[in-house]
């Protein structure tokens, strides 16, 4: 058998990279293009064909380490391919498939196809990239290309004034959030000397000093809340969300906040793990503050929407606390793996169910209803199928046995549970409990309330179904085959 | 044995090919695909009553009881969960009950479902693909997937094909389970972390045994005997929402008298018996120390005052009633009292009694509620006062309706009167558990049986006797065929299970007694 080069365990992203320069390509070839079939189709195969890519890998153990104990790693330690590099990518991967196949609907009749396609796989490839990041300077560069095309593509509908306010809210936000993220990269280099998160690590030994390192710290952790959409910077996300188109909303609250949460777990997993710093800066407690505050700000605020959209925004600011639950129990002991795991699997479920309902959303958009509840009624009469799957989804969400969503959340409680931290596994109990009732209010709209007088659908776009239902299915087959997930994330965390 | 395996697929594989069957043949074609369920359930009824006698009960014995099969499923938290499936004397005449009931039902939703058909009988079918795996089930996760999956087609099926306020009783049904899902989610998980490293799966036999074994210790800092307790007590609560017993019962009757015809008959006949089912297998299996007050003296003297209570407030508020449906529903909270009253006796005659009682009452109730909606669909009212003198008009409706009332004030050589002589017997003797109590108690429970036959009494008389009289714009004519045979298959059933018991209380019997040697109470 052929031994492939090293550097081909990077394909997953350099397969979202080439695809990104390609519709690059397209675009000044042809800068008005709306061949949808090409743009959208180069986009689907490119991302198909990574997340393929992915699973082979993970299935063929590339991440896995070699007879000699060393993971894959290329220029010099900066990037590595392991395990959950690889669970990233697949996760980046497919919500940028699904993503792409809604959008050969959604951007249909819309301007600069070209720039939008190419600009969504750019931020994928950063965001595939942020997942084999090894060192801070990389995982800086790498977030910076995630970002800038996702502040665009919030704008993509240039008219609409919602949708630019919100880029602008987004990108102020970001802009801020990126430069603290660097200040504190600079201290912590500061007082490390490494940028390279093993050589951090090695340098945090009892003589750091502590000032410079705490703040750095406290630093990084705002940087990773920014980009999971956490408290405190979680104010971008409501207004991003709602302003952008669906299939963007649906692209940063799943994609994004999963790549935002393996740049944490690298850096405070790898990096920033161990005594000397969590006598200096005990960022485990502070994770455990932001999980607590974050499950009630977003659960809380969802509950109180009248539009369905946003009550999804803020219920995936709810969702970023739970997954912090991934670093907040982190108590040090054995079950270390086993809590950064169940932050992952999380994560990947929700990329799938999150998707799913932000693209449900893009669905009515394009049907031109209207945002609120009550435009939602009756809804079921005249699509049932993408109502069925938008129940299977948000049912899911709330952590009923219907999807993926169950488990994910129950091994996140045991994560709480084996680590001790008993209050974080409570609060998880009381927000599920309560957004089921938020959740709740979509479905009874949809099935149960009456239509309103000419509520009726004449369109049924092919891209969009695909997508919904696609998502739809994996997320009820991640619950009979949720042990597949379990284990290549446990395999995965337990590496770092 | 794969017998559930194929029994849950091929409901499943049904339940989705109804959503996609036009609505023209979806009546139709849902009660032929529920005939594959029925026949194999009764056919899995046959095969128990011929070849596992004396199994034992699943929790306790589970490599002997009937239909049994386990494949590792998934690795979840240290813990394996598993596919794991099995039928003792408790859980077979559910199934079979659950096979029978439903088709039964679906046949009764002919005439009163008119728009929607598809997916009111894929969701009927899909409910029953939970049922079936509820009582199946011998993992806790694949049970709990079951137990959960039953609330989403109901919560559906009230709120889109209900009567005037289905939104809210749905809503209010749906907030009710979850939210007792959710306390005895946390009071059975409060078992399987006290129990540590004892148990390597979820399977409720081998947490069962860990439990009797004594394998329990304290957690953060909390005494076992205070960890069982606190367990107990919101595995009960989470359960009697289900049952439901007072003062948790307030969802019922508002689910009952929204939901279509069939849907009620679901609702009283199987998933009520939800809740008992799953007290006698948590409460009063795994924890059957603290059920027979080992732990806290005064337990089940408090749990069989709750149950009489019920019996006695359900029957009154029947009482009080001039919807006949609303009668119904009320007096389904009383006889649940019964079971109630039987389980917490701790003795054979009481557990098995109130076992018997399930199924009893699942054909009468599911008998009860049929009658009125063939009443409703024929003279569109359910008002005491608005009606009287049907015995003319639709005389084999009105003969059923009045044989299974006397079903239910409990007529002997009908399976209603067999049902509460045993769970009598059973608790008036109960005084190891109920002390010098137990006589006084069932004494009181006994008059609710005076208080059923007063209301049913008194509206038959006033609305099926007398003189013709209709306060509606319909021309009474008889119900169809279709209609009234469901009803005179399920008396049949009832007469059956009077005349000869055994057919189920043997079987019964053999899974209860095991529970009552390790709880001491033979």
């Amino acid at each position: 058998m052929v031994q492939l080069p090293t550097w081909t365990a990077l394909s997953p992203t350099l397969l979202l990279g080439l695809t990104a320069i390609v519709l690059l390509l397209v675009d000044s070839i042809d800068p008005d293009s709306s061949n949808n079939e090409l743009l959208a189709g180069v986009a689907g195969l490119g991302s198909i064909a990574a997340a393929a890519t992915s699973v082979w890998f993970i299935v063929a153990g590339t991440g896995l380490p070699a007879e000699n104990g060393e993971l894959i790693s290329l220029f010099d330690d900066q990037l590595v391919v392991d395990q959950m590099a690889l669970f990233f990518s697949f996760l980046v991967a497919s919500v940028l498939t699904l993503v792409v196949v809604a959008s050969y609907d959604y951007m249909a009749d819309k301007a600069r196809q070209a720039k939008y396609y190419s600009l969504t796989v750019m931020a994928a490839t950063g965001m595939s990239l942020l997942g084999s990041a090894n060192g801070l300077a990389v995982a800086f560069v790498a977030l910076e290309l995630a970002s800038l095309p996702s502040y665009a593509l919030v704008a993509i509908l240039k008219t609409n004034k919602g949708s630019v306010e919100a880029a602008l809210k987004y990108f102020l936000v970001g802009a801020l959030s990126s430069g603290v993220f660097l200040y504190g990269i600079s201290l912590v280099y500061g007082a490390t000397g490494s940028l390279q998160f093993d050589a951090v690590a090695a340098a945090l030994t009892d003589g750091v000093p502590a000032g410079i390192l705490g703040i750095g710290v406290l630093m990084i952790v705002g940087g990773v809340a920014f980009k999971t959409a956490s408290v405190p910077f979680h104010f971008w996300a409501p207004e991003a969300y709602e302003g952008a188109p669906a299939p963007i909303s649906a692209f940063l609250s799943s994609a994004s906040k999963a790549a935002g949460f393996v740049l944490a777990f690298r850096v405070f997993a790898t990096a920033l793990m161990g005594d000397a710093v969590l006598a200096v800066v005990d960022w485990v407690l502070v994770f455990q503050v932001l999980a607590i505050v974050t499950m009630f700000v977003g659960n809380f605020a969802a509950a109180t929407q009248e539009n369905v959209k946003r009550m999804l925004a803020y219920s995936s600011v709810g969702h970023a606390g739970y997954v912090l639950i991934g670093l907040a129990a982190l108590t040090g002991g054995s079950s270390d793996a086993y809590v950064l795991g169940s932050g992952m699997m999380h994560l990947l479920v929700y990329g799938f169910m999150n998707t799913g309902a932000f693209l449900f959303i893009a669905l009515v958009e394009y049907w031109d209803i209207g945002r609120t509840f009550e435009d939602y009624n009756g809804l079921a009469t005249q699509a049932p199928l993408a109502c069925a799957a938008m129940t299977v989804f948000l049912f899911s969400l709330a952590g009923l046995p219907i999807g993926g969503g169950f488990f994910s959340k129950f091994n996140l409680l045991m994560a709480t549970v084996r680590s001790g931290t008993w209050f974080l596994g409570a609060a998880l109990i009381v927000n599920s409990a309560l957004s089921l009732y938020y959740y709740t209010r979509v479905v009874k709209a949809m099935w149960i309330e009456e239509p309103a007088s000419g509520l009726e659908i004449e369109r049924y776009p092919i891209g969009l179904y695909t997508a919904v239902l696609v998502a739809a299915l994996v997320t009820v087959l991640l619950l009979p085959g949720f042990d597949a997930v379990s284990q290549t994330a446990e395999t995965a965390a337990s590496l770092l | 044995m794969v017998a559930v395996a194929a029994l849950l697929a091929v409901t499943l594989l049904g339940a989705i090919a109804t959503f996609l069957v036009d609505d023209r043949y979806a009546a139709k074609f849902a009660t032929a695909v529920s005939t594959i369920p029925l026949v194999g359930s009764v056919w899995m009824y046959y095969v128990y009553l011929t070849e596992y006698q004396g199994v034992g009960n699943a929790l306790l014995s589970p490599d002997t009881v009937a239909f049994r099969q386990t494949i590792d499923w998934i690795e979840l938290g240290g813990y394996t969960i598993q596919y794991s499936v099995g039928l003792d004397g408790v859980s077979m005449p559910l199934l079979a009950l659950t096979g029978i009931l439903t088709t039964l039902a679906l046949v009764s939703s002919w005439t009163p479902i008119d728009e929607r058909q598809s997916q009111f009988y894929g969701l009927m079918l899909l409910m029953e693909v939970s049922l079936i795996g509820v009582f199946s089930a011998l993992d806790f996760f694949f049970w709990f997937v079951f137990w959960e999956g039953v609330l989403i087609p109901m919560y559906l099926l009230i709120g889109v094909w209900g009567g005037p306020r289905r939104k809210y009783a749905a809503i209010k049904f749906f907030v009710y389970t979850n939210v007792a899902s959710l306390v005895m989610f946390v009071g059975f998980f409060t078992l399987v972390f006290s129990l540590g490293d004892s148990i390597a799966t979820l399977g409720l036999p081998e947490i069962t045994q860990a439990l009797v074994a004594g394998e329990m210790g304290s957690l953060a800092g909390i005494a076992v005997a205070d960890l069982k307790l606190l367990a107990f007590v919101l595995m009960f609560v989470g359960f009697a929402v289900k049952v439901p017993v007072f003062p948790l019962h307030t969802w019922l009757p508002d689910a009952h008298v929204e939901a279509p015809t069939p849907v009620s008959v679901m609702l009283a006949g199987v998933l009520l018996k939800m809740g008992t089912y799953a007290l006698l297998r948590f409460n009063f299996t795994m924890l059957s120390d603290v059920a027979t007050g080992s732990v806290l003296a005064i337990m089940p003297v408090a749990i069989a005052v709750i149950g009489v209570f019920s019996v006695i407030y359900g029957a009154l508020l029947a009482l009080a009633q001039r919807d006949l449906k609303r009668i119904v529903a009320y007096s389904s909270i009383s006889s649940m009292g019964y079971v109630i009253l039987g389980l917490v006796a701790f003795t054979p005659h009481g557990m098995g009694g109130a076992t018997f009682q399930m199924i009893s009452h699942g054909l009468i109730s599911g008998l009860m509620f049929m009658a009125v909606g063939v009443i409703y669909n024929e003279t569109h009212t359910r008002m005491v006062g608005d009606m009287s003198g049907l015995a003319d008009r639709m005389p084999w409706t009105v003969g059923i309706f009045v044989s299974a009332a006397f079903g239910y004030m409990g007529l002997p050589l009908m399976s209603g009167f067999a049902a509460e002589v045993f769970i009598f017997l059973g608790s008036f003797g109960a005084t190891d558990t109920l002390g010098t109590l137990a006589p006084v108690l069932t004494s009181i429970a006994m008059f609710g049986i005076v208080i059923v036959a007063g209301y049913l009494l008194w509206a038959m008389q006033r609305t099926l006797f007398g003189g013709y009289e209709l306060e509606t714009d319909y021309e009474l004519d008889g119900a169809a065929f279709h209609d009234v045979a469901p009803l005179a298959v399920l008396l049949l059933l009832v007469i059956l299970l009077g005349v000869a018991p055994d057919l189920s209380y043997g079987m019964i019997q053999e899974a209860v007694n095991p529970i009552l040697e390790i709880g001491g109470g033979v």
